[in-house]
């Protein structure tokens, strides 16, 4: 086993060189990575939830969703946010995220297992039908077309400017959410994903401690919801579709759930292969759905769990890899 | 807004709800049968529609499509379930079937990206290319032991998802990308007076065919043995295995039924929906609304569900066009809330 300051250090190597290396490959890349960095923010959130947490939550595009509504609506309606005021829009939409999840939080969280599933499913129904239909804000089907990205000095139209700031958003937000896990707050949540009834006669309010993280994983969804719609310079309802919150599913689950960097490494193969196999060829969602039969199938434990599968296989217990596979509440 | 406009979007409403009720009602019997939740659930609806428009167009004949096409599309559902979603069995049949998978598509990625590298992408060299491809992915996957899905519901849904886009784009390489419809006999696209509304033959029909369905899905769970252990299935899986009930078995045949109901809804619904591209994931989260109204695993609630969620959607659309979707899901979550086994469903 390696130690984990070694871990943390060689995270902190890789982004380093990822940051120093992107915008040296021409704005392709550049481009790819920014989009892939903002919608990592959204599936780290899904992690806080499915992996620290045990709650697999089928409605996290909708703080994505109002994120990036927000954005678009006050940018092409109000102009604001396009200069200074960006960083109130930030502020705004991760508040948004946050107020959104702790009013859905209070249906859900009371509902467990496929029940949370379900309800969650249908939290995320609600705000894609009113992106979808609401034309008089939203655009309805055709969404909402941006000019340009905001300038305060620091141009953000410039896309490898762009690319620095999507990375410290991207950075902090991983910072941040692996303080968070190691907090006394976050032993807590693994508690409640191990074993609920267990902490409720320690006497902890699990209930409350579901409730904030799930905002919490709400604010994280408004935050990538901002980047993304302003990354893109387009939301449609597309983004609040259900495929965008199973896609942040899978990215988690292929990366490995409950390690964060897991949910950014699987967010970045799943947008490595759809842009690179989208150039190539028409057919590349045969990989996409490859990719989720083969996660699935032969890897419970995402990438990360691959050296402890590898482990076990050579100490010759290998039916001991189903019982670490991720286990919904 | 004077009775007839009741009168006409009622009747819309229910006659939506009868196609709601098809593709819902076998959502609803393989959570209750297999606790699975099958998100591909909407590709058969979508198959089922292409299908019976293949059978169209090479024998002319409407009513020959709806059984060949609900049939087919069991037999897809059944393969499925029998290589990905079980566990037990069939391992060198499902290895080879994903080694098959994998392999072609490292063949045609290949020919793709450096046709130079197997001297151009003739169909010889693709063929080569993919055997060895598949026996190399064989010899790989067959190493490393499957972790079987089981109950987790969480696994479930990405598998079932993974396989909702592979239906999805083998869709569209079969059939292509553009909006099809289903012409159903001349005879149907009449439509009937009564007192003084003009009633779409069609619509009538589909109601009615909703009706038979139901009868008959209630005749089979009520009054044969068949249903009877389905019933012990859906209220306890392992006590029914106790008392000498094949719930491997059950669980067959409920998937096919499952299938099988979704996809003559795609046929029945086609005529009137058109069968595109992305109508899959457009019903996947209608029919789950029916499921999760009327309570999972329930007949009764399938039935309730999909007549309350074909009714909101109508009278949503028509009355407030801008919230429409909002008030279809937002009732949804306030039963679970309230409820969260659904109106019908039993814990």
């Amino acid at each position: 086993m390696i130690s984990q300051n070694v871990k943390i250090l060689i995270v902190a190597v890789c982004l380093l060189a990822f940051a120093y290396i992107v915008p040296q490959s021409g704005s392709f890349v550049v481009l790819l990575a920014t989009r892939a960095m903002a919608f990592a923010i959204l599936a780290m959130s899904v992690d806080l939830l499915l992996g620290f947490t045990g709650m697999s939550s089928m409605g996290q595009a909708a703080y994505f969703g109002v994120g990036a509504y927000l954005t678009a609506v006050l940018a092409t309606k109000f102009h604001f946010g396009m200069g200074w005021d960006f960083w109130l829009v930030v502020v705004m939409g991760i508040l948004l995220g946050c107020a959104l999840a702790s009013l859905f939080g209070l249906f859900a969280i009371r509902a467990g297992g496929v029940y949370f599933l379900m309800i969650t499913l249908a939290l995320g129904q609600c705000v894609w039908g009113l992106a979808y239909r609401w034309n008089s804000l939203t655009g309805g089907d055709n969404g909402i077309n941006m000019s340009g990205r905001p300038n305060f000095g620091l141009d953000l139209g410039n896309e490898v400017t762009f690319f620095y700031l999507v990375f410290a958003f991207f950075a902090v937000s991983l910072i941040a959410l692996f303080v968070l896990v190691r907090s006394t707050f976050g032993r807590s949540l693994a508690g409640i994903r191990e074993r609920e009834l267990r902490m409720q006669i320690l006497g902890y309010n699990t209930w409350l401690h579901k409730y904030i993280a799930f905002i919490i994983a709400g604010g994280f969804g408004g935050l990538a919801g901002v980047l993304w719609a302003h990354t893109n310079g387009h939301v449609s309802p597309e983004t609040v579709v259900l495929t965008t919150s199973v896609d942040s599913l899978l990215m988690v689950v292929l990366g490995g759930a409950g390690t964060l960097v897991g949910a950014a490494i699987g967010t970045a193969i799943v947008f490595g292969l759809r842009e690179f196999l989208s150039t190539l060829v028409p057919w590349w969602q045969y990989a996409l759905g490859g990719v989720y039969v083969l996660t699935i199938l032969y890897l419970p434990m995402g990438l990360m769990g691959i050296p402890s599968r590898f482990r076990q296989r050579t100490q010759g217990k290998d039916e001991g890899a189903k019982k670490l596979a991720t286990k919904p509440s | 807004m004077n009775t007839q406009f009741w009168v006409v979007q009622a009747f819309n409403g229910v006659s939506y709800g009868a196609l709601l009720f098809l593709i819902g009602s076998g959502l609803s019997l393989i959570f209750g049968v297999m606790r699975i939740v099958n998100l591909s659930h909407g590709a058969y609806f979508l198959w089922g529609g292409y299908i019976a428009l293949s059978v169209i167009n090479f024998t002319g004949s409407w009513a020959l499509s709806l059984p060949v096409a609900a049939l087919a599309v069991a037999l897809i559902g059944l393969a499925m379930e029998r290589l990905f979603l079980r566990s037990e069995g069939l391992t060198v049949l499902r290895t080879g079937t994903i080694a098959l998978g994998v392999g072609v598509l490292i063949a045609l990625a290949i020919s793709a990206k450096w046709p130079h590298l197997i001297g151009g992408a003739h169909w010889i060299q693709l063929t080569v290319l993919g055997a060895i491809a598949t026996l190399a992915m064989y010899g790989l996957f067959s190493r490393i032991s499957i972790v079987p899905v089981d109950t987790d519901v969480l696994r479930q849904v990405l598998l079932t998802v993974g396989f909702a886009f592979l239906f999805q784009q083998a869709a569209l390489d079969i059939w292509g990308g553009n909006n099809m419809d289903i012409n159903p006999p001349p005879a149907f696209t009449q439509s009937i007076v009564v007192g003084g509304v003009y009633l779409p033959l069609y619509r009538v029909f589909m109601i009615a065919m909703a009706v038979a369905i139901g009868i008959a899905l209630w005749l089979v769970m009520e009054k044969t043995r068949m249903g009877a252990a389905v019933r012990a299935t859906v209220d306890d899986a392992q006590m029914a295995r106790g008392v000498g009930i094949d719930t491997n078995k059950v669980s067959m045949f409920i998937f096919a039924l499952g299938a099988f109901l979704a996809a003559l809804g795609g046929v029945i619904g086609g005529a009137f929906l058109g069968i595109y591209p992305g109508l899959d994931f457009e019903m996947l989260p209608l029919a789950f609304a029916v499921v999760i109204i009327g309570g999972m695993g329930s007949l009764g609630g399938a039935a309730i569900g999909a007549l309350a969620v074909g009714l909101a959607d109508n009278f949503g659309k028509a009355l407030f066009p801008e919230v429409s979707y909002f008030t279809l899901y937002a009732p949804m979550v306030l039963i679970l809330a309230i409820k969260p086994t659904g109106l019908f469903g039993r814990e």
